[in-house]
């Protein structure tokens, strides 16, 4: 590796990201630390690239312009040996989970084990049945995953996430789509998760209560730049315009509701003028 | 009309570009293919899920295609008063033509669009890219063994294929028409040569074969990540990959017998 | 375990595919010409070999005892050479042994058959035949015809 990961040094760093599909502007010119051992949770408006941002850490994704150091390797620049290298280190949970179909529970959590490690069967038996009982799916180890309710597949794809004992885990819109129940035990998954592990946990949520009761960390981020960041309480109290319209979830505001274009007194006026 | 050259240019391009990265695809596969000796356990399994699971349709074609064709020459050669050539039109027939080109049609309708609603939902349940942030290569682990299985799969298939067809020629023929069992196999064995009829079908469905896995593997790869581009995807491969083998069949033909 | 029975099907179709393979190799195709390596060659000229292919049979008394191997035109005897690869082990044929090209019925494939001669020496590798008949060539046979009507 490159360098030694200093303890106290930021685990990412993005500085002037900028990302375009087509030609859309994703990310313009975005820069922000994740601190080391723990939670942050990016937030931003469906559509503002939170999802492009845990692929461009991941090296699934290059940036057009700026440079993401993950650990203190520059990801993009990374050869494929280094860069899969560095992912072992990483766990991402996909919103759907991405359970592979073709595999039980138990083989899915199995999964990064039987690639990457030569374990004995019954040492790695134990590590996976550690692993689904920490997720506390341990029963439902021979089930397939097209059964599994959408709150396990994301506990199982959480269990897979953190077989190899990653120090980093990106959780992408971790709260989406889970009945209160449900969601209560990801929430309390993630917290313990990432106490008892002592890794650095990345969120990227738009469900606000949530997020802001398990962060340390919030950044904001819309129209492709950071608007805000801090730790939650702050962030509530000192909260911008934007900021406050996000967070307290009201309809219109800096955001308008109203999808931009002409007014509708011109385009009622215009409707008329072409009968 | 402007509109129209613009379009058409617009599509040309698409098409070019959409085969510059099957072609980068194909390499990438390629290269990934030590993978497939490393984990032969992974291979295997495709095998069976694309040649084994192919093998009951490519038994009962090549069993009824075999008896049409016994049956039409038989009706075509009984006018010249030479039916016991009967065994010669049927092999040939199979061996050179109809087996591997009915076997790939056969296999991109089965196999090949199996492979690619697969690889697609794969896609789409974002398990691909699952796997690569596993740092698990998907070239490697899922590509390359379904290439190689297909590869494999074609040139087995569709000598099963002629075989049966041999023998359902052989069953109205001589089963049911009269024509003389000896002279069925021994005008067959007069006709057909070994490395002019039958090799060549073999290296034909060969040909077929990594092109129909090729066309299927990487309409998976690139489907949309949709519903819609699933079913479009899939329907893409088997009339691509058809429109390839037919293409290919008179390509091949010209070169292997063109000359003699 | 279930990867056993993938094992187990995987086996059985590729067995079933090479025996597919072998099926066509042996009943369907001549794949045993290729074999009899234990041949001797002989060389017959003809002033007309009609449609006379490679691989043809080469018959005596209707007994197919070897093929054609080759065909080509010699341009000092402006004749036509054709190469017979006769099996071994009918090394019998006397020296005086005639070959005539002849038609398997009227519109088959055709064939030479070899006509045994009253010589004690026998056909060695290589040798030469002394004496050969020119394919039947149906237009000049039906040119003679008309012209021996004319003529009566």
């Amino acid at each position: 590796m490159a360098e030694p990961p200093v303890a106290d040094s930021p685990h990412i760093v993005i500085e002037n990201l900028c990302f375009r599909r087509g030609r859309k502007v994703i990310f313009d010119d975005l820069s922000m630390r994740i601190p080391r051992g723990q939670v942050t949770t990016v937030m931003g408006p469906s559509g503002s690239g939170k999802t492009t941002l845990l692929r461009l850490i991941g090296g699934q994704l290059r940036p057009d312009n700026g440079r993401i150091w993950v650990d203190g390797q520059e990801v993009a620049r990374l050869s494929t040996r280094r860069l899969y290298a560095l992912r072992k280190r990483m766990g991402m949970l996909f919103q759907s989970g991405a359970l592979l179909t073709d595999l039980s529970v138990f083989e899915n959590v199995a999964f990064p084990l039987r690639e990457h490690t030569n374990l004995p069967e019954d040492v790695l038996q134990t590590l996976v049945l550690l692993k689904l009982e920490a997720v506390g799916l341990r029963a439902a180890r021979d089930l397939d995953p097209a059964s599994l309710s959408g709150g396990m597949a994301r506990r199982v794809a959480l269990a897979r996430a953190i077989a190899l004992d990653p120090d980093l885990i990106m959780y992408d819109e971790p709260f989406t789509g889970l009945d209160p129940i449900t969601m209560g035990q990801i929430v309390s998954l993630i917290r313990r998760t990432n106490q008892s592990l002592g890794l650095t946990s990345v969120l990227v949520s738009h469900d606000v209560a949530e997020a802001m009761a398990i962060s340390d960390q919030v950044v904001l981020i819309a129209g492709g730049q950071v608007v805000d960041a801090g730790a939650p309480d702050e962030l509530k109290a000192r909260a911008s315009d934007w900021s406050a319209q996000f967070l307290q979830g009201r309809p219109d505001g800096p955001v308008p509701f109203h999808y931009p274009g002409a007014s509708y007194r011109d385009d009622l006026l215009g409707q008329r003028r072409d009968d | 009309m402007i509109d129209a050259i613009t379009g058409l240019g617009r599509s040309a391009l698409n098409a070019l570009e959409v085969f510059g990265r099957a072609f980068v695809f194909l390499l990438r596969v390629l290269a990934s293919l030590d993978v497939v000796l490393r984990r032969f356990g992974l291979t295997l399994f495709q095998i069976y899920s694309v040649g084994v699971r192919s093998l009951l349709i490519i038994v009962v074609s090549g069993l009824f295609v075999g008896m049409v064709l016994g049956y039409q020459g038989y009706i075509t050669l009984v006018n010249f008063g030479a039916a016991e050539a009967l065994g010669g039109v049927v092999a040939l027939s199979l061996v050179r033509e109809l087996g591997p080109v009915v076997t790939a049609l056969l296999f991109a309708g089965r196999a090949g669009s199996a492979l690619t609603a697969e690889l697609g939902l794969m896609k789409t349940t974002e398990q691909l890219s699952a796997m690569e942030m596993m740092a698990v290569n998907p070239y490697r682990r899922i590509f390359a063994p379904r290439f190689v299985a297909g590869f494999l799969s074609m040139p087995l298939l569709a000598a099963i294929f002629s075989a049966v067809g041999v023998m359902g020629g052989y069953l109205v023929g001589v089963g049911l028409l009269g024509v003389d069992s000896g002279a069925y196999f021994s005008q067959m064995q007069a006709v057909t040569d070994w490395n002019e009829d039958v090799l060549s079908g073999v290296i034909k469905s060969i040909v077929f074969g990594f092109v129909v896995t090729w066309i299927a593997v990487f309409q998976g790869f690139n489907a949309q990540p949709t519903s819609e581009g699933i079913s479009r995807a899939t329907t893409q491969t088997v009339v691509v990959s058809s429109l390839a083998v037919l293409g290919l069949d008179f390509i091949l033909t010209g070169l292997m017998f063109g000359a003699g | 375990m279930k990867m056993r029975f993938f094992e187990l099907a995987v086996g059985v179709f590729v067995l079933l595919g090479i025996g597919a393979l072998f099926y066509l190799a042996v009943q369907v195709s001549n794949v045993t010409d290729y074999h009899d390596r234990d041949t001797y060659t002989v060389t017959g000229y003809f002033d007309n070999i009609g449609g006379l292919k490679t691989r043809a049979p080469v018959t005596v008394s209707g007994v197919r005892i070897g093929r054609v191997a080759e065909i080509r035109y010699d341009p000092d005897r402006f004749r036509a050479e054709v190469i017979l690869a006769i099996r071994a082990e009918h090394d019998y044929l006397p020296q005086d042994t005639q070959a005539a090209i002849h038609t398997a019925g009227l519109l088959g494939e055709q064939y030479i058959a070899l006509e045994p001669g009253g010589d004690f020496e026998t056909l060695r590798d290589g040798d030469e035949l002394m004496f050969t008949q020119s394919a039947v060539v149906l237009e000049n046979l039906i040119g003679r015809f008309l012209t021996n009507m004319g003529n009566d």
